[in-house]
């Protein structure tokens, strides 16, 4: 049985990722909470966004094609409301989000949720 | 009833140029790369014009624009830069309907509400700023016999906006009206979903404003967003958006000591106390209508009351009632004067209010109304719609935990004034909170309870000038939408004067 995961990406992120890690370098995610283009999960160069004691590493996603892990982080406040769920990065036909990296192609990612079974819950505590 | 004619087509009363470039220095300059966006409404969701897809480049010549006209601007009276924005709402009030619908064709709200609010208020920030400025004043404290301190406000220099989708105009003026009376030059970033509004409002007033005063940059957010926050020659970073962008804005301005002011977003509690059913009369209307004013602009609005807090004595009745309120809006084309729900700003947008819909489902909340995106007929097929959703659960679930800016409200009761606020303020946010109640010492009470930097009293959805606006907790910095935003566009300068002619005996 596969080892169990807060994150997961799909086939279409991946590659979306391939190919912003190949133009920009190694990457980041930060889940955003909050307004407007908030909810949703910021993409930036690895190191851009300052993590610290106030964040969470919620998964180091391995991308086949990208080197590195590929870290996904959110604030340890707004983790201990989701911490029950699994995040599916996904992507979207879309316009704006902050300062994240894919948004001039035309793209925004997306997160798809569902409930952590019992069985992920106790393996990921 | 009114339908207006779509821009760009016959009958229209306002129309868009088919591509705008930056506004630099008091004229348009094309992008330093040549290259442009398609800018779609979310009405129909095709292009209606293209917009310059800026980057560093631009943003240096911008910042070159707006330090050539600092100075001179902010050595201007107060008089003269206050002439200059009633100039500036009076033109706009004059263009007030042209305005209004070039709002909606960009964002999707309904035209009935920048006609009424986005529009109009706008208009009075501009006259509210003029106004106050011309009152404000420096301070002289006598210190001893010999020796006086007087305190002026001197403005920042020049200062970087950044402009969020939701009220693209307005929320524009709430930053440039305090800026500009404070005597600040302005680099302006509109957001990439809602880019061309502004443009229309410059093509009404750039003729009113010194060249450089105000510089607009369009673009995306990492490629023109963040040359502009992290640039080391503003004095300021005012920004609108989501936690971690504005955690972002404020690592930049750590490296260049600078400040910032940073409205971030809600998750507001409307409470619903058990009186509010005591009779059936107008203030128990009004109070329904409260509860439905979390589908106003698509609740795509930091405050949006996206949590109703009933009193378990009426939780049923009242709930079934706000439901029956909410089932009667009418949603359609955002240009009708009768639509009362429009489009989202956007295609993520409305993805993002679906995959909250399914884990909202998932979570177990119970859909009372909606819960889907609405299929419009005709050529608003292609539109972004979702149906006002009214679910109810319990307020540990995602959906009542984050911010889902569209027409979604979560429901949950609760026993005692105590346990209200308890899960009133049990959030990570504190921008907006509505309180409903007829007693006002438990109206009182509640209000100064909540966790939040502004509580509507058996009101919601106001937005005056002169009442303070912005959060607490994790809802951001600052406060904007009152005369102390002055203060956050301008130094403080001491000159400590003394009169005495003898030595101070030191030395």
């Amino acid at each position: 049985m596969a080892r169990a995961t807060r994150v997961d990406v799909t086939p279409a992120a991946a590659d979306l990722m391939r190919r912003l890690r190949g133009e920009h370098g190694p990457l980041m995610f930060h889940q955003s909470g909050g307004c407007c283009d908030g909810s949703a999960p910021m993409c930036y160069l690895e190191g851009e966004f300052r993590t610290g004691s106030s964040d969470v590493l919620l998964e180091s996603l391995r991308i086949d094609g990208v080197a590195e892990p590929i870290t996904f982080w959110m604030s340890a406040a707004q983790f201990e409301l989701w911490k029950h769920t699994h995040l599916t990065v996904d992507v979207v036909p879309g316009r704006g989000s902050g300062f994240s990296l894919e948004a001039p192609e035309g793209v925004r990612f997306l997160i798809r949720s569902r409930l952590l079974t019992e069985r992920e819950l106790s393996e990921l505590s | 009833m009114t339908v207006y004619a779509a821009p760009g087509t016959d009958g229209a009363i306002v129309n868009y140029e088919s591509r705008y470039d930056h506004f630099i220095g008091g004229e348009y300059v094309p992008p330093a790369k040549g290259r442009y966006f398609a800018n779609p409404s979310p009405v129909t969701g095709e292009d209606f014009t293209e917009i310059a897809r800026g980057t560093a480049a631009d943003v240096e010549r911008a910042l070159d624009a707006a330090h050539g006209a600092a100075d001179a601007w902010g050595r201007t009276s107060a008089a003269e830069r206050s002439i200059i924005l009633n100039k500036i709402a009076d033109r706009m009030e004059a263009n007030l309907e042209r305005l209004a619908v070039a709002e909606s064709w960009e964002n999707g709200k309904p035209v009935r509400e920048t006609l009424a609010a986005d529009i109009p208020l706008a208009i009075d920030h501009f006259r509210y700023f003029a106004a106050v400025v011309r009152a404000q004043e420096g301070t002289a404290g006598e210190l001893d016999e010999d020796t006086v301190a007087y305190h002026f406000h001197e403005p920042l220099g020049v200062v970087a906006q950044i402009i969020p989708w939701n009220f693209p105009i307005l929320m524009a003026v709430w930053k440039l009206a305090p800026a500009l009376a404070a005597g600040n030059a302005v680099v302006l970033k509109p957001a990439e979903q809602t880019p061309a509004s502004i443009h229309y409002l410059m093509s009404l007033i750039a003729d009113l404003i010194p060249p450089g005063v105000v510089n607009i940059v369009n673009g995306f957010g990492v490629e023109a967003g963040k040359p502009l926050a992290s640039s080391n020659r503003v004095a300021k970073v005012a920004f609108t958006g989501e936690t971690t962008t504005g955690r972002l804005i404020m690592q930049y301005a750590s490296e260049n000591l600078i400040p910032v002011t940073l409205e971030l977003g809600g998750k507001s509690p409307n409470i619903f106390f058990e009186d509010v059913s005591r009779a059936d009369d107008d203030f128990f209307d009004k109070s329904l209508e409260g509860f439905a004013m979390f589908a106003l602009n698509q609740g795509e609005v930091c405050t949006c009351p996206s949590r109703a807090l009933i009193q378990q004595s009426i939780y049923s009745d009242f709930l079934a009632a706000g439901v029956k309120r909410v089932e009667n809006l009418r949603q359609g084309n955002p240009l009708d004067t009768d639509t009362q729900v429009g489009a989202q700003a956007s295609n993520d947008q409305l993805e993002k209010i679906l995959s909250y819909l399914d884990i909202g489902r998932q979570e177990g909340a119970r859909v009372l109304l909606g819960g889907a995106r609405a299929e419009l007929p005709g050529n608003l097929s292609g539109g972004y719609y979702v149906q006002p959703t009214v679910f109810e659960g319990s307020n540990s679930m995602r959906i009542f935990q984050e911010e889902i800016f569209g027409p979604v409200v979560a429901c949950t009761s609760f026993a005692d004034f105590a346990d209200g606020i308890k899960i009133a303020n049990d959030t990570l946010y504190g921008l907006g909170a509505g309180v409903w109640t007829r007693d006002i010492n438990q109206a009182y009470r509640a209000g100064r309870a909540i966790k939040a930097g502004r509580v509507w009293t058996n009101a919601y959805h106001l937005y005056p000038a002169h009442a303070a606006f912005g959060g607490y907790k994790q809802s951001g910095l600052g406060r904007e939408n009152h005369k102390m935003m002055l203060d956050h566009y301008q130094q403080t300068k001491n000159l400590l004067v003394s009169y005495s002619p003898k030595a101070m005996g030191f030395f």
